[in-house]
C-alpha cells in the first residue's frame, strides 16, 4: 500500500507545479489577445480618454509581470481577488457555478457510466450479434452529431411537447428532485455524447482479454459466458476502462459550454467564455485553474484505481 | 430673459389625422395586429428574456452597453428627463426646465419628495454628483462625450444649473440618456456600484449574465407607472433557446426575435410578434481619409451599387425599411422628406466611377456578425449586386471577438450599427461631426460642421429645419456612410402581456422603459 501513498504524494506535488505552469500560460495567452478589459467593456463607445481612465483605475496600466505577480501572491494566500468587470468577489462568483457544473457532470455521469459499462459488457458478450451492432451504431451516431444538434432534437421531441422544461433554470429554492427534473435534458444530451467512448473502450478491453489462456481455462471448466466476463475478464480490463471514464468525467466538467448555452444553464463554461471575451483575467485564471485541477485530480484518481486493480503493482517482490 | 423651450410633441389627435411634416416617433400598428386595449392594471409577475447580458455586467452606470443592463437599470432608476413614447420629451426627476436666450445655460427644477429605495430623499446635490461622475479627466464612462460640453453644473436651491460651452436647444434630450441616472451621493460623489435607485423597481438580486429580480417600489412617485409586482429579467443569448422559452411558457416576453425563424414563431399558439420601427440602423462605413474612399465619386458609386430593398427583404425578412444614407428614421423630427431616395442603379454607379476616372474598382469590405445580425450575408449580397456596376467587393470575414477594437475605425471599409438617437443633433454630434469620438467615417465636412453648431443653438423652428435638411443632404450625398436599412426592434410575447397603444421607438423595448410602462393583461 505504501507504494500508492508515495505515488499520490508525488503526483500531487507535480499537479501543483502543473497548475503554476498553466497559470503562467493562461495569463500569457490572455495578454496576447488583442484589446484589454477596458476596451472590451466600453466596446463600441470607447474613446481613448475613457479607456485610459479605466485602465488607470483597474491597474491595467501596470506592466504585465507586475500584474501577474500581484495575482499570484493573492492566489497563494487563497485570495483570487475580484472580477475586474463588476467587482464581484471571484470566490462568490464561482461558487454557485462550480456547484451547478459539478451537479450536471455528476448527474450525467451517474447515468452514463453504469449505462456504458453495462452496454460494453453486453456487447462483448454478444459480440458481432445484431444487438452488438445496433448498440455500436446508436452510440456512434449520437457521438457524431454536434452537441447542440442533439440538444435541439431533444428539446424538439421532449420539451416542446411539454414533458420537460427547455430551460434548466435553478435557483436557491429549487429542491433536489426538482433540480433532477429540470436538468434532465442537458444531462441526457451529455449522456448521449459521452456514452459511446466509454462503452466501446469497455467492449474492446474485454474482447482483448477473451483470447487469453486463463479465460479459455475458465470456459473449459464449463463456466457461463457472463460469469467468465464479470469474474475473470472485467477485473483485468479495469485499468483502461477507468482511464477512459476519468477522461470523460473531466470533459463533463470542462467542456459543456455549448450545452450550457442551449439549455440556459449557468455553469463555469459560460463564465469562462464571457470572461475571455471581455479579458477579465482574474476570472479566466480562476476558472482555468479549476478546469486544470479537475484534470489533474481525475487522472490521479484513475491511476490510483488502476494501480489498486492490479495486484502485480501492489505486491511487488 | 429666459424662455421655455417646449420639446416638440404631437398630440394623439394630430397623429391620427396623419403623419405631420415633422413625422413622429410614435408607432401606428399595422391593421391585423390585435392588441390588448385594456387599461393597465397592477399586479402579477413577469418573466422577460433578452438576447444580451453577460457575466461581466456591472452596476456601474458608465458601462451599460447592452439592452439587458439598460432596461434593468432603467427600471431601477430615473433620469432628469424622459423620452415619451411619442418621441417628445417629458419631465422625470426634473419637473421643468428653462434655458437662457442663447441656450447655453439650462436651469432644471428638481422634483421634491422623491426618495431613493434606501429612504434617502433625492436632492439637487445628488443630481450634480450623478452627472459629474461621467465628466472630467478621470471619467471612464461611455457617456463622457455627451456631457463633455458641460463646463459647469451646480445646485441652486431646488434647481440645478448647467452651463454649456456652446448653445444647445436639445440639451434636455441628452439628460434622458440611460447612462445619466440619478444615484444617491455622499460628499459630492456617487458610489457607482450602489444597488440603490429612485426608480419604480427595487433590486432583489442580480446574478450577472443569468438573471435579475426586481420588486415594485411601493413609494414610487409616479402613480401611473410600474404595474408589475415582480419582474424577472433573464439573459438568454442563444436565439433558439430564447424562442423555446417563450413557446414552452418559461418566459412571457422576448426581444430580438431570430428573423430566420420568425415564421415558425408566428404559427405558435398564443404568441404575438411585435415589430417596432425605430432608429436602429445597419451601416457599411468607409474611411473618407483613405483612397479610394477619399473621392466622393467612389462613395456615391458604392451608395448606388447596393440593393437596399433586397437587404430589407433577405436580411431583415421584411422587418425593417430601406435607408437613405442618413442616420435618422423617417419618424424623427426634422427628417428630410424631400431628399431623393437612392435606389439600386448600376448605371449611375458606373457613371460615378467614370467621374472618379475609373473603369472598375476593387475594395475589401470587413464584416462580422457582431457588427449586426446578418452582416456577413449582407456583405455577400452587397458584393453580388455591386459587381454589375464594375465594383468588385471582396468580403473579408473578421472574427466577432474584438471586432470593435480591431476592425471598426481601423479597417477602411467595414460593417457597423447604430441604435439611433432621439434628436438629429445628438446623432450627428457623436458620429458625423468632424473630430467626434465615434466619427467612424472620419468625415470632416466644413459646411456640415458649421451648420451643426449653428442649428444646435437655433431657436427658430423653420431656420433650424432648413439647416437639418441641408445637413442630411450633405450626409447622404457626400458622407462616408452607406445606410442601406433600418431594422425594426422585433419582440414577441404571450397573451398575458399588456402593451400600451403607443410604443416608444427611440430605443428597443419601448425606449428601454417597458418594465415600468407595460402590464399583465
Amino acid at each position: 500500500m505504501s507504494i500508492v501513498w508515495s505515488m499520490i504524494a508525488k503526483r500531487l506535488a507535480l499537479g501543483l507545479l502543473t497548475l503554476f505552469v498553466i497559470s503562467v500560460i493562461i495569463f500569457g495567452a490572455t495578454e496576447l489577445l488583442p484589446g484589454d478589459l477596458a476596451k472590451n467593456i466600453l466596446g463600441q463607445s470607447a474613446t481613448p480618454e475613457t479607456v485610459a481612465a479605466f485602465r488607470r483605475e483597474l491597474g491595467l496600466d501596470l506592466p504585465a509581470h507586475t500584474r501577474y505577480i500581484n495575482w499570484l501572491l493573492g492566489a497563494l494566500q487563497g485570495d483570487f481577488g475580484t472580477s475586474l468587470a463588476n467587482k464581484r468577489p471571484i470566490a462568490d462568483l464561482i461558487a454557485t457555478r462550480l456547484g451547478n457544473t459539478l451537479f450536471l457532470a455528476l448527474y450525467a455521469a451517474a447515468i452514463a457510466v453504469p449505462l456504458s459499462l453495462a452496454l460494453g459488457v453486453l456487447a462483448a458478450l454478444y459480440r458481432n450479434s445484431i444487438f452488438d451492432r445496433a448498440v455500436n451504431a446508436l452510440a456512434l451516431t449520437s457521438i457524431s452529431f454536434p452537441e447542440f444538434f442533439v440538444a435541439y432534437i431533444l428539446i424538439f421531441v421532449l420539451a416542446q411537447s411539454g414533458l420537460f422544461p427547455s430551460m434548466a433554470r435553478m435557483d436557491a429554492t429549487t429542491t433536489f428532485a426538482e433540480a433532477l427534473y429540470r436538468t434532465f435534458l442537458p444531462a441526457l444530451t451529455l449522456t448521449l455524447v459521452v456514452t459511446a467512448h466509454m462503452m466501446r473502450m469497455t467492449r474492446a478491453a474485454i474482447i482483448n482479454l477473451l483470447a487469453s489462456p486463463y479465460i479459455e481455462m475458465a470456459r473449459l471448466k464449463g463456466m457461463k459466458p457472463m460469469r467468465v466476463i464479470l469474474k475473470h475478464a472485467l477485473p483485468n480490463a479495469l485499468a483502461p476502462i477507468i482511464t477512459v471514464v476519468a477522461l470523460n468525467l473531466a470533459y463533463l466538467i470542462t467542456g459543456v459550454v455549448v450545452v450550457e448555452v442551449v439549455f440556459v444553464y449557468p455553469g463555469l463554461g459560460q463564465l469562462m467564455v464571457d470572461s475571455v471575451s471581455k479579458r477579465d483575467f482574474p476570472v479566466v485564471q480562476a476558472v482555468a485553474l479549476i478546469f486544470a485541477a479537475a484534470y489533474v485530480l481525475l487522472n490521479l484518481t484513475a491511476d490510483v484505481l488502476s494501480t489498486l486493480s492490479n495486484p502485480r503493482l501492489i505486491h511487488r517482490k | 430673459m429666459t424662455q421655455n423651450i417646449t420639446p416638440r410633441g404631437v398630440s394623439r389627435r394630430g397623429l391620427l389625422q396623419g403623419a405631420t411634416a415633422l413625422g413622429t416617433a410614435a408607432l401606428i400598428l399595422p391593421a391585423g395586429v390585435r392588441r390588448a386595449m385594456a387599461e393597465p392594471k397592477r399586479g402579477g409577475s413577469i418573466r422577460i428574456a433578452v438576447a444580451s447580458g453577460n457575466t461581466t455586467d456591472s452596476y456601474d452606470p458608465g458601462t451599460w452597453d447592452s439592452v439587458y443592463t439598460q432596461i434593468f437599470n432603467t427600471a431601477r432608476n430615473n433620469t432628469l428627463t424622459e423620452v415619451a413614447p411619442d418621441g417628445s420629451l417629458a419631465p422625470e426627476i426634473a419637473e421643468s426646465w428653462e434655458a437662457s436666450a442663447d441656450a447655453t445655460t439650462w436651469t432644471f427644477k428638481i422634483r421634491e419628495g422623491v426618495t431613493f429605495h434606501s429612504g434617502k430623499t433625492l436632492t439637487p446635490d445628488d443630481v450634480v454628483a450623478s452627472i459629474n461622475y461621467h465628466r472630467g479627466e478621470d471619467s471612464k464612462s461611455a457617456a463622457k462625450p455627451y456631457v463633455d460640453p458641460i463646463t459647469d453644473i451646480k445646485a441652486d436651491g431646488q434647481n440645478v444649473v448647467v452651463t454649456l460651452s456652446g448653445g444647445n436647444a436639445d440639451f434636455p434630450f441628452i439628460m434622458a440618456d440611460y447612462h445619466l441616472v440619478i444615484l444617491p451621493s455622499a460628499d459630492g460623489k456617487i458610489d457607482p456600484m450602489t444597488t440603490d435607485g429612485c426608480g419604480g423597481y427595487i433590486v432583489e438580486s442580480w446574478d450577472q449574465g443569468v438573471s435579475g429580480k426586481l420588486k415594485r417600489n411601493p413609494n414610487y412617485w409616479k402613480t401611473d407607472r410600474a404595474w408589475f409586482d415582480e419582474v424577472e429579467l433573464l439573459s438568454i443569448v442563444d436565439p433558439a433557446a430564447r424562442q423555446n422559452a417563450l413557446i414552452t411558457g418559461e418566459v412571457d416576453l422576448i426581444d430580438n426575435v431570430d428573423l430566420n425563424t420568425v415564421g415558425l414563431l408566428q404559427r405558435a399558439q398564443g404568441i404575438t410578434i411585435l415589430p417596432v420601427a425605430g432608429n436602429q440602423h445597419y451601416v457599411f462605413v468607409m474611411d473618407t481619409r483613405a483612397a479610394p474612399f477619399s473621392d466622393n465619386n467612389v462613395r456615391q458609386a458604392l451608395k448606388y451599387g447596393i440593393d437596399r430593398q433586397e437587404l430589407v427583404d433577405k436580411i431583415l425578412q421584411g422587418y425593417g425599411s430601406i435607408g437613405n444614407d442618413i442616420p435618422m428614421g423617417a419618424q424623427q423630427p426634422y427628417y428630410n422628406t424631400e431628399l431623393e431616395q437612392k435606389a439600386y442603379d448600376p448605371d449611375k454607379a458606373k457613371f460615378y466611377l467614370k467621374e472618379a476616372g475609373m473603369d472598375s474598382l476593387s475594395v475589401q469590405l470587413s464584416v462580422a456578425d457582431s457588427a449586426f445580425a446578418g452582416a456577413v450575408d449582407a456583405g455577400v449580397l452587397y458584393s453580388e449586386r455591386a459587381a454589375a456596376a464594375g465594383i468588385n467587393i471582396e468580403v473579408v470575414r473578421e472574427p466577432s471577438d474584438g471586432y470593435w477594437d480591431n476592425v471598426w475605425m481601423k479597417k477602411p471599409f467595414c460593417a457597423s450599427y447604430w441604435g439611433g438617437r432621439p434628436t438629429p443633433d445628438l446623432m450627428f454630434s457623436v458620429a458625423y461631426q468632424g473630430g467626434a469620438p465615434w466619427n467612424e467615417s472620419f468625415w470632416d465636412n466644413a459646411r456640415f460642421n458649421e451648420l451643426l453648431v449653428a442649428a444646435r443653438s437655433e431657436l427658430d423652428e423653420d431656420k433650424r429645419r432648413q439647416m437639418y435638411w441641408e445637413m442630411q443632404d450633405l450626409c447622404a450625398n457626400e458622407g462616408g456612410t452607406v445606410i442601406p436599412m433600418f431594422a425594426n426592434y422585433v419582440m414577441a410575447h404571450t397573451e398575458k402581456v399588456g402593451v400600451p397603444e403607443v410604443v416608444g421607438t427611440n430605443q428597443g423595448m419601448d425606449g428601454l422603459r417597458m418594465i415600468e410602462r407595460w402590464w399583465l393583461a
